[in-house]
């Protein structure tokens, strides 16, 4: 694979550097993060979860992690895709609205119920519902879920998913889409955070 | 939800099961292509591996990610407080099924099995030692999101004795399991 290390890029890392040398040492997670985002991103089939809803959903999930190089790499993506650009606004301020911190959310009634956290249940606003479709308004409500309250997701949540539209494969590649940029969000913010603390 | 399943209202370091609210590929309908995204041809077997290889490629690069980031330790941090940071993440995002597996893994390898389940039954904030403290605390930090990760983590964790390399392992093993819990806690739920 040719291209750039995506998380080496969004987190400035430079080759011959500290940090370059660091991750070298675990060749294998680091190749194979690249090659998760690019099976995301450029599918071997894209059949049941299109390239623009996601780019659309990775600027969603991005962008309510608050601004980042991240958020806005994902952004230009979106506005780079054909059938994407036209959502960047719309989806602007639905990340706007969203914005809350997590996690939180209810655990099995219980022992643990005494940790249980109220806030913020999104949903997409209804001006908005039309232009984004059907599709995308439940995979930004189970996205919003997922990003900050993933205790809370209930088989409820899949069925919601489903009558949308959403195949059992395309939810699959969605939770999967939603879950790595969670964890690429924060490495990119980890790495970013040691090479600053050695700058 | 299936009449067969008994959640777990607490966490805990005992084998759970997992059960997928949607549906998992038949083991008859596995392909070649199918078996590489499972790596291990045994997970054939597993409930949840055959739901995630309904994407075979993207499976197969994360269980290669996952497998480097836990298992090459022949530097770095040792594989206890590598599966400490996936334990806690796990612990404060709420994945009761991660949890028990990985506070289970983190008392095998370091012997400290009463330390681990006062993280499972007091949260993150348990008084575990300096250096698990420091381990634990970047590992909520990382997955609170806004990500709360900052320079007093790496001061915190410096003073606890880790170089950048180590460092890097902690950041990795908890960033990991922001991916992890997300699908455990999305796609089933737990039984016992």
């Amino acid at each position: 694979m040719g291209m750039q290390d995506i998380i080496d890029t969004l987190a400035g890392i430079e080759p011959g550097s500290a940090l370059d040398a660091i991750r070298a040492r675990r060749l294998q997670a680091r190749e194979n993060a690249q090659k998760s985002y690019l099976f995301l991103f450029e599918p071997v089939d894209a059949g049941d979860f299109p390239l623009a809803e996601r780019a659309a959903v990775a600027a969603f999930v991005t962008g309510l992690h608050g601004e980042s190089p991240v958020a806005a790499f994902y952004r230009e993506k979106l506005a780079a895709n054909a059938d994407g650009a036209a959502l960047v606004e719309a989806i602007q301020v639905e990340i706007e609205r969203g914005q809350t911190s997590g996690p939180y959310g209810a655990f099995p009634a219980g022992p643990l119920s005494i940790e249980n956290k109220a806030g913020l249940i999104y949903r997409v606003s209804a001006e908005r519902k039309p232009e984004l479709g059907a599709r995308l308004v439940a995979a930004f409500e189970h996205a919003h879920l997922l990003v900050f309250r993933p205790r809370d997701a209930a088989s409820a949540d899949m069925k919601a998913l489903q009558a949308a539209g959403w195949s059992s494969t395309g939810i699959v590649t969605f939770s999967q889409l939603v879950a790595f940029l969670s964890f690429q969000l924060r490495v990119v913010s980890g790495l970013r955070t040691l090479a600053a603390a050695n700058a | 939800m299936s009449p067969t399943v008994n959640p777990p209202a607490v966490f805990t370091q005992d084998e759970l099961g997992w059960v997928s609210w949607i549906d998992p590929l038949p083991e008859t309908e596995l392909t070649e292509r199918h078996f590489a995204g499972l790596v291990d041809r045994a997970r054939a077997k597993s409930e949840y591996f055959r739901l995630l290889v309904r994407d075979p490629e993207v499976l197969e690069a994360r269980t290669k990610t996952d497998k480097d980031i836990f298992y090459n330790v022949a530097d770095g941090l040792p594989r206890a407080e590598r599966e400490l940071a996936a334990a806690a993440t796990s612990r404060y995002n709420g994945c009761i099924y991660c949890a028990s597996v990985h506070a289970r893994f983190a008392s095998t390898y370091s012997k400290r099995r009463d330390d681990v389940q006062r993280l499972l039954d007091e949260g993150v904030g348990a008084d575990l030692g300096a250096r698990w403290n420091a381990v634990v605390k970047a590992s909520v930090a990382l997955a609170t999101t806004p990500i709360a990760f900052g320079p007093d983590n790496i001061a915190e964790l410096r003073r606890a004795g880790l170089d950048d390399a180590e460092i890097v392992d902690v950041i990795n093993g908890a960033s990991f399991f922001n991916w992890a819990n997300r699908l455990m806690l999305s796609l089933g739920e737990p039984s016992k």
